[in-house]
C-alpha cells in the first residue's frame, strides 16, 4: 500500500470524456488494484476500473473547478477526473501511475483475484479447452501425422507448446535439423488439418538462410509437409512480410525460402506491415475515435491517415488466401513471417476462422484463441504491455485478428455463435490481467509461474456468462454457419469498429442483438408452456368424453410455473422509455470497464 | 408525336444481358414507347423490363460487329446489352438515348400506364390539407386554413390551403407574400402537441442591399409567439451565403425588425454542390480497383457524408429548439424548396412518432415534399451518370431518405417501415409507373390532372401484399423524441443505395429473415398460448357456476 498515499478523495467530479454533459459528483477511492468512483446520488452508482486497464494517466492545466486527471484505458474507454485539492490530484495520479505499471508478475491482479471457486472447480475451469481434443477433431493424429515428444520440456523450442504436431515421415533428425534453421528454433508444425481436403495450415518462424545457407533437414521437412496431403505437387510458403521487409533480413543471416533450393514450393508475399507500423496505426486510429466534434472531413481524412483499415484488410486477405489455398485448391500451406508469434498467428487464425465453422462458435473460437495465440507463444505479456518494459514491443497484434473477426461478423451476420460484446470482452480481458490465462509470452513461461495453480482461467468465466455472448442470427443448420466462408475484400465492405473505438457510441448494433436474444428466450419460455399445455389433451382423449379438472391442474400448474409469462409480449420487458436509446431493453448490459470482484 | 418515329429497330434476337449478380440472359430485345424489354421467352427466367424513364445514360462500344451498350440506371444499376449487329446497335442505342430523354411530361409512362390490381383506396384522396387541419384543430384554435392562394396566384409553388395563424388575415398574407422569394409567405409545417410549439418554413426574405422591411411579415411571424416567448429563425446557409444573397435582392430578417427572433445561420450546401456530391459518390462506390486509401480519400471528397450529417445536425438543432427549449422556430434557406424541406420534414421525424409509421411517413412526403412544392420533376431529371449538362438536378430527397435512414439504423425499433420501403422511394422518385412524383407543384399536378389521368404511388404501396414487404418486423410504437448520434463515427455509408449494385446482399438478407423468423414465431406461440389461457378462463368460470341439480 506504500504507493497509496491518499486512498479515498471526496467531492470528485467523473466525466466521460466524449460526453462532457453527463457530470457525476461522488467519492474516489483507491484499492492496491482498483480505482472506484461511487457517486453520490441516491443509486451510488460504482464504476470500477482496473489498474492494469489503465493505458496512461495524464495531469491538465488546473482549472478553478479543480485539477483535472485525464484517464485512457487500454480498451479505448476515456474518462475525466477533476478533484478539488491540487495535493490530491498529485497523489492520486502518482498512484495510479505506479499502480499501472507493474515491474513483477507477482503484482499482477490474477494473483490475487479470488472468485468463489473452490481449488477442485479451479482445475475443472483450466481443463475447459483440450487442445488434443480438437486435433483429434481434424482427424489428427492420423497415418500421415503424429504428435513428436520433440518439445517435451521445450528442448528444442521454448516458445512453442510441449505437444507438437508433425508429418510422420519427419524424423527426430529432421525436427532437431529444420529447428535448428529456423529463428528461435520455431520449426515448421501443424496448426490447422483441413479434412475434407487433406490440407494442412502449417506454421514456423523464418529460416536462417541470408543469401545462401541451406538446411538439407529443413528441405526434407517441406518436402513431408508436402507429401502428406497426397493429392498435392507442392506447397504454398506464404511469407506474411512485404517483400522488401524478407529480403531485408537476409542481411541478418535470415530470410525466406529459395524456390531454387525447396523443390515444389512456391513462395507467396502477403504485405503485413510489422508491429511498429501497427502499434502506431493504431495510436491514429484511436486518436480518431477520441476526437471532440470532429467534422465528417476530419474523421475520414483521419481514418484514412491511420491506415489502420489497409492494415485490416492485409490481414484479412492473408486469411482468404491461405483458406483458398487450403479449401480450393487443396494445397497445403506453411505460413511464416519473422519469428512466426504475430503476423503469423494473425493469418493462420483468420484462414482457420474462414474455414471451419467450429472456430465460428463460441467454444470454438476459444480453442482457436488457446492453440493458435496462447499456446504458440504469441507474447502477450510483451504486446500489451501487462508490465512495464520496452514500449517497442507493444501492439496491437490479436486486436487485428478480433478486428477481422468483427468485420466477417459484418458481412457474414448469421455465420458466429457469439455476438461483438464477445470480442469486446475478450479484448479486455486480454489487458486486464484479471484471469491468467494471458499472463507471461510462452507456454512455458506460464508453467514457470505457476498460471493454473496460482490463477483462474477466463474461458470458463465467459462460457458461464455465455448468455450474454450468443449471436440471435446464429442457427446451427443455417447455411451461413456451414463450409467455407467466402468474404469481399473490396476497400468499401471495411468498417470503423465503432464499439471498440468509440466506446461511447456503443450500442445499437448489441442492443439490437440482446433485444432478438429475449424474444427468443421468451419463445422458448412459451414453447415450455405450449408443451406443458398440449400435453393434457392426450391424457383427456385417453379418458374419453370425462369433464377435465386433470386439465385444469395442469394448465393451473403451467401458469404457477411460468408466472413471469403471464404477459407475453415482448413489448413489456423491451419496450422501455429512453429518450436517447432505442427501446430495447431498460438496461442494456452495458460493459463494464470491468467486473467488481 | 408517336414513339413508333423514334424506334427504327423494335426488335433485335440473339441480343445478350449482363446484370449484377443475376446469370446472363441471352433472348429477344424488344423496345416499346416506354420499356426496354429483354425475354429469353422460355418460363423460368425473368424478364427484363426497363423504364426508359429509368436510363440515366448509355455508352456504346464495338467489337467487330458485335455491339455493346452499357445502360446506367438513375437507380445506380449497371446492365449490359451485347447485340449482334452493328446497324441494329446503334438504332436500339439511337432510339434508347431519343426516348430517355423526353421533355414532355404528358408524354410519361404514368400517364399510359393503367395498374394491373384493383385500387381500393385512392392515394390521391389520402393525405389531403382539409383532414390535416381538422387534426391540427383538435389540438389548437391557433390556426386557421386560408383559400388565399386558391388559384395559386399568390404563391405558384405552394397549395391551395395553406395553414396560417388565425389572427393574420389573408390581405396580411399577400402583403407577406411580396417580401418573400417566390411569394413563400411564412406557413406552418408542423405543431408540437406536447407544448403548442411550431415549425413554421418560408423562403428567404426580399431585404435586399436597401433593408427592406414588411410589417405584415413581421407581424405574422409574431404572431405564432406566446407572450413574452422568443424563437428562433434557422437559416439552412452560412452567413456569407446569405450576405450574397442580399446583393441579388434576397436576405435574412434583420436583428432589428425581429427582436424576438434569433437567428441561426447552418450550412447546408445549394443543390448543384448536392449532385456534385452525388456524381462522386457514386463514382467512387462503382471504382472497384481503389486501394483502400484512394476509397477513403474519394468518399471523404465526395462530400456525400458531410452533406447527411450537416442536415441531420440542422433538423436536430431545430428539434432541439422545439422540445428542449421550448421556441418556436422558422426555417428557411434560399427558396425554400429543398433544404429547408428537408429540415423541416427530419425535425418532424425526430419529434412526431406518428411520421414513423408507414401512413405518417406517406403524409409528411405528401405535405412537406409535394404539396410544399419541392420540384421533383426538375431536381430527379438525371442522376449521377447523365452526361448531360445539369439543369436543376439534386439529390435533395435521396439525402433526405439517406439521413432517415441513418435515424432508422441508430432506432431500429422506431420505425414502421423498413429500409426497403426508402429504397423504393428513391426508386420511385427517379422513374415511375405511378404519377406521385410528375410534375413541380401542386399548381402544375392539378394541371396535368394527374390524380385523373395517372395512378397514385400510394394506392400500389398500401395493398397488404405490396406493403408486407416494406414492413418493419422489429417495430414497437415508442412514443417519444428520438434524438439521433450525428457524430461521424455514428454516421454509415448507405450501403443499401450505393453499393446495391456492387456487392451481393444475400448474406444480409438471409439475416433480415432469421430476424423476421425469430419474431415472428415468437407473435405465433403468444397467440397459441393466448388462446389457451382464454380456454382456461372459461373453464373457470364454468366451474364457478353453482351446479344443476
Amino acid at each position: 500500500m506504500d504507493h497509496i498515499r491518499t486512498p479515498k478523495v471526496e467531492n470528485v467530479r467523473w466525466l466521460d470524456r466524449l460526453t462532457p454533459r453527463r457530470i457525476a459528483v461522488g467519492t474516489l477511492y483507491l484499492s492496491s488494484t482498483h480505482t472506484i468512483f461511487v457517486e453520490n446520488s441516491d443509486a451510488r452508482k460504482e464504476t470500477w476500473v482496473l489498474h492494469s486497464l489503465v493505458g496512461s494517466v495524464e495531469r491538465l492545466a488546473g482549472t478553478p473547478a479543480g485539477c483535472p486527471l485525464l484517464v485512457r484505458c487500454k480498451n479505448f474507454q476515456v474518462f475525466q477526473l477533476l478533484l478539488p485539492q491540487e495535493r490530491d490530484c498529485a497523489d492520486v495520479y502518482a498512484s495510479l501511475a505506479h499502480l499501472s505499471r507493474p515491474e513483477r508478475y507477482g503484482d499482477l491482479y490474477c494473483f490475487s483475484f479470488q472468485p468463489n471457486l473452490d481449488k477442485e472447480e479451479r482445475e475443472r475451469a483450466w481443463n475447459f479447452l483440450d487442445l488434443l481434443a480438437d486435433f483429434s477433431r481434424m482427424g489428427i493424429p492420423s497415418n500421415l501425422w503424429h504428435a513428436t515428444p520433440a518439445n517435451h520440456e521445450y528442448r528444442v523450442c521454448d516458445t512453442y507448446p510441449s505437444e507438437l504436431f508433425v508429418p510422420k515421415s519427419a524424423s527426430p533428425a529432421v525436427i532437431v535439423g529444420s529447428a535448428k534453421f529456423r529463428s528461435r528454433g520455431r520449426f515448421p508444425v501443424l496448426s490447422y488439418y483441413h479434412r475434407d481436403t487433406s490440407a494442412a495450415v502449417c506454421r514456423s518462424s523464418q529460416p536462417l538462410s541470408g543469401f545462401s545457407a541451406r538446411s538439407l533437414e529443413d528441405e526434407q521437412m517441406l518436402q513431408a509437409i508436402m507429401k502428406s496431403n497426397p493429392a498435392s505437387e507442392y506447397v504454398y510458403v506464404v511469407d506474411t512480410r512485404p517483400k522488401l521487409n524478407a529480403m531485408a533480413n537476409r542481411a541478418a543471416g535470415k530470410g525466406y525460402e529459395s524456390e531454387d533450393h525447396y523443390s515444389n514450393i512456391r513462395l507467396h508475399f502477403v504485405a503485413i506491415d510489422n508491429i511498429h507500423v501497427m502499434r502506431s496505426s493504431q495510436q491514429k486510429l484511436a486518436d480518431v475515435g477520441d476526437l471532440r466534434s470532429p467534422s465528417m472531413g476530419d474523421f475520414l481524412w483521419g481514418l484514412e491517415n491511420s491506415g489502420w483499415l489497409k492494415h485490416i484488410k492485409a490481414v484479412l486477405d492473408a486469411g482468404v488466401f491461405i483458406a483458398k489455398a487450403v479449401a480450393e485448391e487443396g494445397v497445403s500451406v506453411l505460413v511464416h513471417c519473422s519469428d512466426g508469434w504475430d503476423r503469423t498467428a494473425q493469418a493462420c487464425s483468420v484462414a482457420s476462422v474462414l474455414l471451419d465453422p467450429y472456430y465460428r462458435t463460441l467454444k470454438g473460437f476459444m480453442v482457436l484463441m488457446e492453440k493458435d495465440w496462447v499456446s504458440f507463444g504469441h507474447k502477450f505479456s510483451h504486446r500489451y504491455a501487462h508490465l512495464d518494459g520496452d514500449p517497442r514491443e507493444v501492439s496491437p497484434v490479436l486486436d487485428q485478428f478480433l478486428e477481422c473477426v468483427w468485420q466477417l461478423m459484418e458481412q457474414f451476420p448469421c455465420a458466429f455463435e457469439f455476438n461483438e460484446r464477445f470480442l469486446l470482452q475478450l479484448h479486455t480481458h486480454v489487458h486486464s490481467c484479471q484471469y491468467g490465462n494471458f499472463i507471461g509470452n510462452s507456454q512455458k513461461e506460464r508453467k514457470e509461474l505457476r498460471i493454473r495453480e496460482r490463477t483462474h482461467s477466463v474461458w470458463h468465466h465467459l462460457w458461464e456468462n455465455r448468455v450474454e455472448f450468443i449471436n440471435p442470427l446464429y442457427r446451427v443448420d443455417h447455411n451461413q454457419t456451414q463450409g467455407v466462408l467466402r468474404p469481399v475484400t473490396t476497400p468499401y465492405c471495411f468498417k470503423f469498429w465503432k464499439n471498440m473505438y468509440s466506446p461511447v457510441e456503443r450500442g445499437v448494433a448489441m442492443r439490437l442483438s440482446d433485444c432478438l436474444n429475449a424474444v427468443r428466450e421468451e419463445s422458448q419460455q412459451l414453447e415450455e408452456e405450449l408443451d406443458a399445455h398440449q400435453e393434457v389433451p392426450r391424457e383427456t382423449d385417453a379418458e374419453q368424453g370425462i369433464h377435465t379438472p386433470t386439465k385444469h391442474a395442469c394448465l393451473e400448474t403451467t401458469l404457477a410455473l411460468y408466472p413471469h409469462a403471464t404477459v407475453p409480449s415482448h413489448t413489456h420487458k423491451l419496450g422501455q422509455p429512453s429518450n436517447i436509446c432505442p427501446p430495447f431493453l431498460k438496461n442494456p448490459r452495458v460493459l463494464k470497464l470491468v467486473t467488481p470482484p | 408525336m408517336e414513339f413508333a418515329e423514334l424506334i427504327k429497330t423494335p426488335r433485335v434476337d440473339g441480343v445478350v444481358l449482363h446484370r449484377p449478380f443475376l446469370p446472363t440472359v441471352e433472348g429477344t430485345l424488344c423496345l416499346t414507347g416506354h420499356h426496354l424489354i429483354l425475354s429469353s421467352r422460355q418460363d423460368n427466367t425473368e424478364e427484363l423490363w426497363l423504364l426508359h424513364a429509368n436510363i440515366d445514360a448509355i455508352e456504346k462500344r464495338f467489337i467487330g460487329s458485335l455491339g455493346t451498350i452499357i445502360v446506367k440506371c438513375k437507380d445506380l444499376r449497371i446492365i449490359q446489352l451485347d447485340i449482334p449487329g452493328m446497324e441494329e446497335c446503334l438504332n436500339i442505342a439511337n432510339s434508347i438515348e431519343a426516348l430517355s430523354t423526353l421533355d414532355s411530361v404528358s408524354l410519361m409512362y404514368p400517364f399510359f400506364y393503367r395498374p394491373m390490381f384493383e385500387v381500393i383506396e385512392d392515394g390521391w384522396n389520402l393525405f389531403l390539407p382539409e383532414e390535416a387541419f381538422k387534426e391540427l384543430e383538435s389540438m389548437t384554435d391557433e390556426w386557421r386554413l386560408s383559400e388565399v392562394n386558391k388559384d395559386f396566384s399568390i404563391c405558384p409553388s405552394y397549395p391551395a390551403l395553406v395553414t396560417v395563424p388565425k389572427d393574420i388575415d389573408d390581405d396580411s398574407l399577400c402583403k407577406a407574400a411580396t417580401f418573400r422569394h417566390g411569394g413563400r409567405f411564412p406557413v406552418l409545417s408542423y405543431y408540437h402537441k406536447k407544448n403548442g410549439m411550431v415549425i413554421m418554413r418560408a423562403s428567404q426574405p426580399l431585404t435586399g442591399t436597401s433593408g427592406r422591411r414588411c410589417k405584415e411579415d413581421e407581424k405574422l411571424i409574431n404572431a405564432t409567439l406566446r407572450a413574452g416567448k422568443r424563437g428562433y429563425i434557422i437559416d439552412t446557409r452560412t452567413i456569407a451565403v446569405a450576405q450574397q444573397a442580399k446583393a441579388r435582392g434576397g436576405g435574412f430578417e434583420q436583428e432589428a425588425n425581429y427582436p424576438q427572433w434569433r437567428r441561426i445561420h447552418k450550412a447546408i450546401e445549394r443543390t448543384n454542390i448536392l449532385q456534385e456530391s452525388l456524381i462522386k459518390i457514386v463514382e467512387a462506390c462503382n471504382d472497384h480497383s481503389n486501394s483502400m486509401d484512394r476509397w477513403l480519400s474519394k468518399l471523404e471528397a465526395s462530400n456525400w457524408q458531410s452533406q447527411v450529417k450537416e442536415i441531420l445536425t440542422t433538423a436536430c438543432l431545430a428539434a432541439q429548439c422545439i422540445d428542449r427549449e421550448g421556441a418556436s422556430v422558422l426555417v428557411h434557406g434560399t427558396e425554400g424548396t429543398d433544404s429547408t424541406l428537408q429540415v423541416t420534414s427530419l425535425a418532424q421525424i425526430i419529434l412526431e412518432p406518428a411520421c414513423r409509421t408507414v401512413r405518417g411517413f406517406q403524409a409528411l412526403v405528401e405535405r412537406e415534399w409535394l404539396q410544399a412544392g419541392h420540384p421533383f420533376q426538375q431536381r430527379c431529371a438525371q442522376s449521377a451518370y447523365s452526361n448531360e449538362k445539369l439543369r436543376s438536378e439534386a439529390p435533395v430527397f435521396l439525402l433526405f431518405l439517406d439521413c432517415v435512414w441513418q435515424i432508422l439504423r441508430q432506432f431500429p425499433c422506431s420505425f414502421q417501415f423498413n429500409e426497403h420501403f426508402l429504397v423504393m422511394l428513391f426508386e420511385h422518385t427517379y422513374a415511375s409507373q405511378f404519377g406521385t412524383f410528375l410534375g413541380t407543384t401542386a399548381a402544375e399536378r392539378v394541371k396535368l390532372k394527374l390524380s385523373q389521368k395517372t395512378v397514385s404511388l400510394w394506392s400500389w404501396v398500401n395493398r397488404p401484399q405490396e406493403l408486407e414487404r416494406f414492413l418493419n418486423p422489429l417495430y414497437e410504437p415508442n412514443s417519444l423524441v428520438i434524438w439521433p448520434s450525428v457524430a461521424p463515427q455514428s454516421l454509415l455509408l448507405w450501403e443499401g443505395v450505393f453499393l446495391r449494385w456492387n456487392r451481393s446482399t444475400k448474406c444480409l438478407d438471409e439475416a433480415y429473415e432469421e430476424m423476421v423468423h425469430i419474431i415472428e414465431y415468437n407473435k405465433e406461440l403468444q397467440l397459441k398460448v393466448n388462446s389457451l389461457r382464454r380456454q382456461l378462463a372459461e373453464l373457470e368460470t364454468e366451474d364457478a357456476l353453482p351446479q344443476t341439480p
